[in-house]
């Protein structure tokens, strides 16, 4: 997974309230097995004029400037919310965005940000507000970045705004850690607590398949 | 000091502290199916990973495949038959149990753990699902991952989680007749929003919840996830034992007495403490219909489309404001009365016998409405057969409703089937959101007696009103 340490880029406000995976992207447009290919289908619902057609909505913020050079989305409570489907932030990912910063996050959704290399920021919703006027007032100029290493959001008028992520999720983001290596440094660990569980649950323990 | 049923089921599952609140859970079960768990599997494959305890793994069909009566690979999604062929070949190679198109096992993921004594009071279950969390219906502690957490967990059965804080709520009072978990949980979440649950898993209790059958439960745990919980949990008890004894993966006989015993152990102590605890008085309860996009944009069928213009947070009027509009609806109608021109019975929430049978027992020596397309997806094969056998079946056809093979179905939109534009749809699911059942279908959600009763008059209807048959 790629590292992210810190970024600063244009910011494009989204400020529903409870934007479900669904319209971050349809079951429609998971067309095959693979991560790949999916940002074409973000938020495909606002984005075209139809369903399953090409033809852009000029209204939808994304598909105007400078919004389309837009690594960071700005959003409502509970972004993300709803299915567990991955394939939301694979085509959020493959878009370009690269850090979100809303009141709250759907949990699932949260926990897939991380481990795809985008930095889900909790803000207070009147802040995330203030960001996202200040961005409007002049979109290209007044950017946004997100420091991970130091948890803070620095907004264009030069407040600094701090923000917390668990220290495991942080450490996977600045690090580009590949999570399972990681655990798999503790294999003894886990192989010990499942012979010693067998003995304690043995009705948890199916027989060998074949 | 006293601790929660959620507390000792994670300490119970802990194999490490990794500090910050976070424990690395190990993980008894797993499930999968063709719409996540084939990238699972797949990236698995790529990484040069495999399976740990492929005999701990469930792999079933039933996101995309045909519902209807003879069905094989292709679907009617476009492309769907790679995510069927990908998810065999993926589940064969590596060993894990594969509930095939054709095998009577095959259904909804949350509707066969339970059935097959997969998911049992006291396992960590997870699936790469969001609705994995009904099964805390039967005392698991279940929740829905994504596709990468889906492969750590395959790899090293255990998953790094940072611990939720902790919520009961009490449903106390006696649930009036045709009021069901369904109108529970749409109530609860119409009531504290759609992420009054978000950072918490739940506890739901009280005496109305003690008197709840098991797949009531079910039902009821399924759209936790809808509350913006982590998961929700019904403590285990007699009625729960009773449910899983006997179930193919359930405890042997052997095995039975110490598994009851230790379950037993699992209810929250009595002087254990929680983040936040709630009360629901359910005794004025009267049925639950959605009329927005959102699951919290709810009310009782004898209430009305509220007016935006009331609402006193910005973001949640902008939200009904915007919800009027893709519904077609304007504020102060009455939802009783509202016509429909489709009616849904399925999905992971409200397909499984007992919801067939409620939804019988309104539509027996009735019919549904001119022009209204009525369906009825069983949750699995085994409700199908189990429904069949007492002849439900007939019952559904004679009222005019489609009588189909089990999975997802109509639940959602996958570029196959839908219900048309701007078609209202009152549906057992758990989904209103836009776009979720078709394009600019509007869908209106409500428990199977509901939407038997809807599909009968054509209208929203209140199952209390039913005319004579």
């Amino acid at each position: 997974m790629e590292k992210f340490t810190t970024l600063t880029a244009v910011a494009a406000p989204l400020l529903r309230i409870n934007i479900d995976t669904d319209a971050i992207i349809p079951s429609r447009e998971m067309k095959r097995v693979s991560k790949d290919g999916l940002s074409e289908g973000l938020f495909a619902g606002w984005r075209y004029q139809s369903p399953g057609s090409r033809e852009e909505n000029p209204d939808f913020i994304l598909n105007r400037q400078p919004w389309r050079q837009a690594r960071i989305l700005l959003s409502g409570l509970n972004f993300g919310c709803g299915s567990s489907r991955e394939h939301a932030v694979w085509a959020l990912h493959e878009w370009g965005i690269r850090a979100i910063i809303a009141p709250s996050f759907g949990s699932i959704f949260q926990g897939n940000c991380v481990r795809n290399g985008i930095v889900p920021v909790v803000l207070d919703n009147a802040l995330v507000e203030a960001l996202a006027r200040q961005v409007e007032a002049d979109p290209a100029h007044n950017l946004v970045t997100v420091d991970l290493q130091d948890g803070v959001v620095l907004a264009p008028d030069g407040q600094r705004h701090a923000f917390s992520l668990p220290d495991a999720d942080r450490e996977m983001l600045l690090e580009g850690l590949d999570s399972i290596a990681v655990t798999l440094k503790r294999d003894a660990e886990i192989l010990g607590f499942r012979d010693a569980d067998r003995t304690r649950r043995p009705w948890i323990y199916l027989p060998t398949n074949g | 000091m006293g601790r929660t049923i959620i507390d000792k089921l994670w300490d119970e599952h802990t194999v490490a502290d990794l500090g910050d609140d976070t424990s690395l859970l190990f993980i008894d079960r797993i499930f999968l199916h063709e719409r996540t768990g084939s990238v699972a599997l797949k990236g698995l494959e790529t990484a040069g990973r495999t399976v740990r305890h492929p005999e701990q793994v469930f792999c079933t069909m039933d996101h995309i495949v045909d519902t209807t009566p003879g069905r094989t690979d292709d679907t009617r999604m476009p492309g769907g038959r790679e995510f069927i062929t990908s998810t065999r070949a993926s589940a064969r190679a590596a060993g894990i149990h594969l509930f095939d198109l054709g095998d009577d096992r095959q259904g909804i993921v949350h509707v066969v753990s339970p059935e097959q004594g997969i998911a049992l009071p006291g396992v960590t279950l997870v699936c790469p699902d969001s609705h994995t969390c009904t099964l805390g219906g039967l005392g698991a502690l279940a929740w829905g991952i994504g596709s990468t957490e889906g492969e750590h967990a395959l790899a090293t059965k255990t998953l790094a989680v940072r611990k939720p804080k902790r919520m009961r709520i009490r449903f106390e009072g006696r649930l009036a007749s045709r009021v069901s978990a369904k109108d529970l949980i749409l109530h609860l979440i119409s009531r504290f929003g759609a992420s009054g649950g978000v950072g918490y898993a739940i506890e739901f209790a009280g005496s109305v919840i003690r008197a709840l059958p098991v797949e009531a439960r079910l039902t009821l745990c399924n759209m936790a996830v809808e509350f913006g919980a982590w998961t929700g949990i019904v403590a285990p008890d007699e009625l729960t034992f009773e449910y899983v004894r006997g179930r193919p993966f359930a405890p042997r006989p052997d095995q039975w007495d110490q598994a009851v015993a230790h379950w037993r152990t699992l209810p929250s102590d009595p002087d254990a403490t929680f983040d936040r605890e709630l009360e629901v008085d359910c005794s004025q309860l009267a049925p639950q219909v959605t009329w927005g996009t959102s699951p919290q944009h709810g009310g009782g069928i004898d209430s009305l489309v509220p007016d935006p213009a009331a609402e006193t947070d910005p973001n949640r009027r902008q939200s009904a404001e915007r919800a009027l509009q893709y519904m077609g609806l304007a504020p102060g109608t009455r939802l009783a009365g509202l016509p429909i021109g489709a009616a849904f019975i399925g999905s992971c929430t409200n397909s499984r016998l007992s919801d067939l049978r409620e939804a019988a027992g309104v539509l027996r020596g009735r019919h549904v409405a001119p022009g209204v397309k009525a369906i009825c997806v069983p949750g699995s094969s085994q409700v199908k057969k189990a429904a069949e056998a007492e002849g439900l079946d007939d019952v559904f056809r004679a009222a005019g409703f489609e009588w189909r093979e089990s999975g997802c179905s109509m639940c959602f939109y996958a570029g196959g089937e839908s219900f048309g534009l701007e078609e209202r749809v009152v549906t057992s699911t758990n989904r209103n959101f836009e776009n979720r059942q078709g394009p600019r279908t509007r869908s209106h959600l409500a428990s199977p007696a509901t939407v038997a009763a809807s599909a009968i008059a054509g209208v929203l209807a209140d199952v209390r009103q039913l005319p004579p048959a």
